[in-house]
């Protein structure tokens, strides 16, 4: 059997004083979605940061195909597409431009045809060369969102992707993450909004973990 | 061929920074402005008379050259930690070594880069003898890349607080002082027709050790900044 993909042991964190979590395991493997649930102030975003590599307030164990994060994040960042719940693009900047960006740092380059066919897809066609802070929340959700598909990645960690995104919006990222963990992705994600996935999928419900 | 991706990771970065930031009008101008209007309010505030302003202009073209480089530090980081494009910058597998060499000669080329062009034009109204234009120029383009090199640590290790102003300034002031030191006096040496090619090799020496080593303690500045 191969490793697992994302592996979580004993993970506990505070924040001033207070536990956020603490005695925290789960695993998400290759074709899943774990949804992480909470009321705010819970440490939703805390998990992910330090799912992601970015935070180092913690003790216990993150393995990425059984290897420790730190040791290994070379392989682990390049298979990690993480979209947080900052703006993630510069407001002066055109959607086109701040793509080129995103795919630069991932050592893409001549990446224009994959970036308008992920702006297609986003809904933003016709708006590659506008600035982004003429654009809505939403548009610019979108923007960052596209990222998901110039990007190659096998985990999509996701911090609130549906805010501001309408109903319509919505369904359609559902059918995104759907298709993702179908093709072999594994996704991780925080929202309040109750997942209307055709597929099986965990619900981590961090509030269980703060007291024990 | 890491080398060529390399290259165009950092062509990427310079080039997004630099429309970002001509874009935004204020990053490039506001110590250009500050720059220009300090310097022509010294012959305002200390007399007409050619012979002392000569004197005191290689050190207030330096001086202020180096408050106004000073003035724009702050924002090097802000911009991309408050848009959370700085986190992207973070998870890449690519190093982050050479993004933050290339935020920071971005930088350099919207600050420090038109301080030095205009420096001649601010040099005659302030009397500067004919031949310190030329050093004048030379060690500000060194002067101020090693500025910005140091800023740039400077406000990569306090992005991450809300008010990290004045923090940043007594953490580069005291690191800005050789620069000045050197800088200021390669021009003096020129005026008095002695050799300032010492000096200005001294400045080089700045930029280079700069240019080498301080983007990893940026780079661990920033990972500390992020880390919260």
């Amino acid at each position: 059997m191969a490793a697992p993909g994302l592996q979580v042991n004993q993970l506990f964190s505070e924040r001033d004083d207070r536990v956020l979590f603490s005695d925290l395991c789960f695993q998400l493997n290759a074709g899943q979605l774990v949804q992480i649930a909470g009321p705010n102030g819970s440490g939703k975003t805390s998990l992910l940061r330090i799912l992601a590599g970015l935070s180092s307030r913690y003790e216990g164990e993150v393995l990425w195909q059984g290897k420790s994060l730190q040791r290994h994040r070379h392989d682990y960042l390049s298979q990690l597409l993480y979209i947080g719940h900052g703006a993630g693009i510069k407001a002066v900047l055109s959607p086109l431009e701040n793509l080129r960006w995103s795919c630069a740092l991932r050592g893409m380059s001549h990446c224009d045809t994959s970036i308008m066919a992920a702006l297609d897809k986003v809904g933003l066609r016709g708006f590659e060369e506008q600035a982004c802070h003429s654009l809505s929340a939403g548009q610019q959700r979108r923007v960052n969102l596209a990222r998901l598909f110039c990007i190659p990645a096998s985990l999509w960690v996701l911090d609130e992707p549906f805010t501001a995104i309408d109903q319509r919006g919505v369904a359609e990222i559902e059918q995104w993450l759907a298709d993702f963990v179908h093709d072999g992705g594994a996704v991780l994600l925080t929202t309040h909004h109750s997942l209307n996935f055709s597929h099986e999928f965990t619900i981590l419900n961090l509030g269980d973990y703060a007291n024990a | 061929m890491p080398s060529a991706g390399l290259l165009s990771l950092i062509l990427a970065v310079l080039q997004r920074d630099v429309i970002a930031s001509l874009r935004r009008g204020s990053e490039w101008s506001n110590p250009l402005v500050f720059y220009v209007m300090v310097c022509a309010l010294f012959p305002l505030g200390i007399g007409p008379q050619p012979e002392r302003l000569a004197e005191l202009a290689p050190g207030i073209l330096w001086v202020v050259a180096l408050l106004a480089s000073l003035l724009a530090t702050d924002s090097l980081f802000r911009g991309d930690f408050d848009d959370g494009t700085l986190e992207q910058m973070l998870l890449t597998h690519q190093s982050l070594y050479p993004q933050v060499l290339a935020k920071t000669l971005a930088h350099w080329m919207m600050t420090g880069l038109p301080l030095s062009v205009l420096s001649p034009i601010l040099g005659v109204l302030l009397q500067l003898p004919p031949a310190g234009m030329l050093p004048l120029m030379a060690s500000l383009v060194l002067g101020t890349m090693v500025l910005s090199f140091i800023g740039a640590i400077g406000a990569a290790l306090t992005v991450g607080l809300r008010k990290g102003g004045l923090l940043l300034s007594l953490i580069v002031l005291p690191l800005y002082i050789p620069v000045l030191i050197f800088g200021s006096s390669v021009v003096k040496t020129a005026i008095d027709g002695g050799p300032y090619m010492p000096q200005l090799a001294m400045l080089a020496v700045f930029f280079l050790v700069a240019l080498a080593l301080s983007p990893l303690a940026i780079c661990g500045a920033l990972r500390i900044s992020v880390d919260q």
